[in-house]
């Protein structure tokens, strides 16, 4: 065993001179790095896949090649038939979506501030959650008729409930000390919720809206399907039954594609910028 | 307009000669012969004969058992007190979070009710700042939410309120770019900037590592010389209450109650090895732990 104290150093720390020198990747690189580049190349992918598999099946009605279904989807573009579609279904939607967005806050609102509030919220959603919006059309049929309530009444259904879901659970997700904080600036009531409740679940609410919004453009496009166009003027949805009944399958799957279009869009246009202006930010979400 | 902004001094703590050293006091002297000419008791925080209980789904649990005790203005008031001591709920209930189920609380004679801008909370959780506001936000927050002042000279207060924690160049930084220290300068420059009638910290240093620890109870108690503001404390840590505090109030646990009510204004970081202080120490401990005592 080695019994001799051992010396002690202090050393006189010297300036640092060492700058980081910074390195260009590649560009290929460079590239592979945006998930967008990543994505187009695997739907790239996707659509070679449809294309040789099209050619193998060699049946137009059943399976129209990829090129084919391009090719109608280009000119139903230019002659404005599918923008004309999409713009009636989307204007649809838009009434449909905000007015499940307020009662979906209101309700949410009515939860936070009583108990009797929380336990009509709970018993609500897990009743009518589950229901798909669609097996509630016959019945919206026959209440508002053959034309635009119906629909703002499946839709208002479809958004309702998994937002408020959402945005129920964001709010039961707020730290207690952020809440105790809040409360101490005074804040009660609707301004409580507002400065406080709101903003610190908006990741949820965020979430919400987008699955909202997701389970509104599907009901949409399904009930157009079953009961076709209102008023002469169909969407979507009535582009794709009419195709089917004249056998222009391209059509079909051309208007199948607008509707992931217009899906993808609106997500990556309103969803991710909205959360890109807010919620990475502050840090609250990777 | 001048007069919403606090007062700018030098800070003067390291100055023993320093006039400056002893204007908190003397104006805690005659904040409470002011007020002891009105309303004819001296206290500006009084607790009296205060009980707390938590409803369990089971059975309801004591956390204080009538406790009484008085904060005068210009105190460092200390609560301190081993886990189960209540001494975090009985701040909570000053804070008017918590309902008690005996006594009452009187700030400046009127009983504490609910929550309210005139007890700023510094809690222990780094959570307590709102992510979605930069640091100049969330200390100009309060000042707006509770109306105290329109938005440009929140602004201004908050800016010279987060000079004095030393934060003026994180004002554009959001919260959680800042370490752990920061973010608790944050909120003590928040409730500062209230000028609250009284400050409420629970165990505000507690998730702090050592280190940042005791700079940030240096901080405080420059600021304390610097602003001489009331202070009300809760730590179960014995040096830190001899160190912040000029008055401790020492709490038993399961259910809390008073056990002693103790000076402590004599000590100081640089007193922390001192024979007094060990001393003052050892007979926190002694009470706070009779059964340990060897």
């Amino acid at each position: 065993m080695n019994t001799s104290v051992r010396p002690e150093f202090e050393y006189a720390l010297e300036e640092l001179n060492v700058a980081p020198a910074a390195q260009r990747l590649p560009v290929l690189q460079r590239l592979w790095q945006h998930s967008a580049v990543r994505k187009a190349v695997l739907v790239a992918l996707l659509a070679a896949a449809w294309e040789l598999a099209a050619r193998l099946a060699d049946n137009d009605l059943l399976l129209p090649t990829f090129t084919q279904t391009a090719r109608a989807f280009w000119v139903d573009l230019l002659n404005g038939e599918l923008p004309g579609k999409a713009a009636v279904s989307l204007a649809l939607l838009l009434q449909g979506y905000v007015l499940g967005v307020v009662l979906a806050f209101g309700l949410t609102a009515l939860a936070v501030s009583s108990r009797i509030g929380r336990d009509l919220l709970a018993t609500l959603t897990s009743m009518f959650n589950p229901l798909p919006a669609i097996a509630l059309l016959p019945l919206a049929l026959l209440w508002f008729g053959l034309g635009r309530g119906s629909l703002v009444f499946v839709l208002v259904h479809s958004v309702l409930w998994p937002l408020t879901l959402a945005t129920y659970a964001g709010f039961q997700g707020v730290p207690e000390t952020l809440r105790m904080a809040g409360r101490n600036y005074g804040l009660r009531g609707l301004r409580y919720i507002a400065l406080i409740l709101v903003p610190s679940a908006l990741p949820a609410i965020l979430s919400g809206l987008r699955i909202g919004w997701a389970f509104a453009w599907r009901t949409l496009i399904a009930a157009e399907l079953f009961f076709g166009a209102s008023s002469g003027k169909g969407g979507l949805g009535w582009y794709i039954f009419q195709n089917r009944n004249e056998l222009y399958t391209d059509k079909v799957f051309a208007g199948l594609i607008s509707v992931v279009l217009i899906g993808l869009l609106v997500e990556a246009m309103v969803f991710d910028t909205l959360e890109r202006f807010t919620v990475p930010r502050w840090g609250v979400q990777r | 307009m001048s007069s919403s902004v606090i007062e700018h001094r030098p800070l003067a703590r390291d100055t023993g000669t320093s006039p400056d050293l002893a204007s908190p006091r003397m104006r805690r002297q005659e904040a409470v012969s002011s007020r002891s000419a009105g309303t004819g008791s001296s206290a500006l925080l009084q607790v009296d004969g205060l009980s707390l209980d938590y409803a369990g789904h089971e059975r309801i649990v004591r956390a204080t058992h009538r406790v009484s005790f008085e904060v005068q203005s210009g105190d460092r008031f200390v609560l301190l007190g081993p886990s189960g001591c209540g001494k975090s709920s009985l701040l909570k209930a000053i804070g008017g979070f918590v309902k008690p189920s005996e006594g009452e609380i009187r700030l400046d004679g009127v009983r504490v009710k609910e929550p309210g801008p005139d007890r700023m909370a510094v809690f222990q959780e780094f959570d307590q700042l709102p992510p979605w506001k930069t640091v100049l936000e969330n200390v100009m927050f309060p000042l707006l939410a509770a109306r105290r002042l329109p938005r440009v000279e929140a602004r201004e207060r908050a800016l010279d309120t987060l000079a004095r924690v030393g934060l003026a160049d994180f004002a554009k930084s959001y919260p959680h770019t800042l370490s752990g220290g920061m973010k608790q300068r944050v909120a003590i420059a928040r409730a500062l900037a209230m000028q609250p009638k009284v400050l409420l910290m629970d165990e505000p240093f507690a998730a702090l590592d050592a280190l940042t620890r005791r700079s940030m109870q240096e901080e405080l108690l420059a600021l304390w010389d610097d602003i001489g503001f009331t202070l009300l404390f809760v730590t179960h840590s014995i040096d830190e209450a001899l160190v912040v505090g000029t008055r401790i109030l020492l709490l038993s646990p399961h259910p809390g109650r008073v056990r002693a009510e103790l000076n402590a204004d004599h000590f100081d970081l640089r007193s922390q090895g001192s024979e007094a202080f060990q001393a003052q120490a050892r007979r926190i401990h002694g009470l706070l732990f009779p059964e340990a005592r060897v």
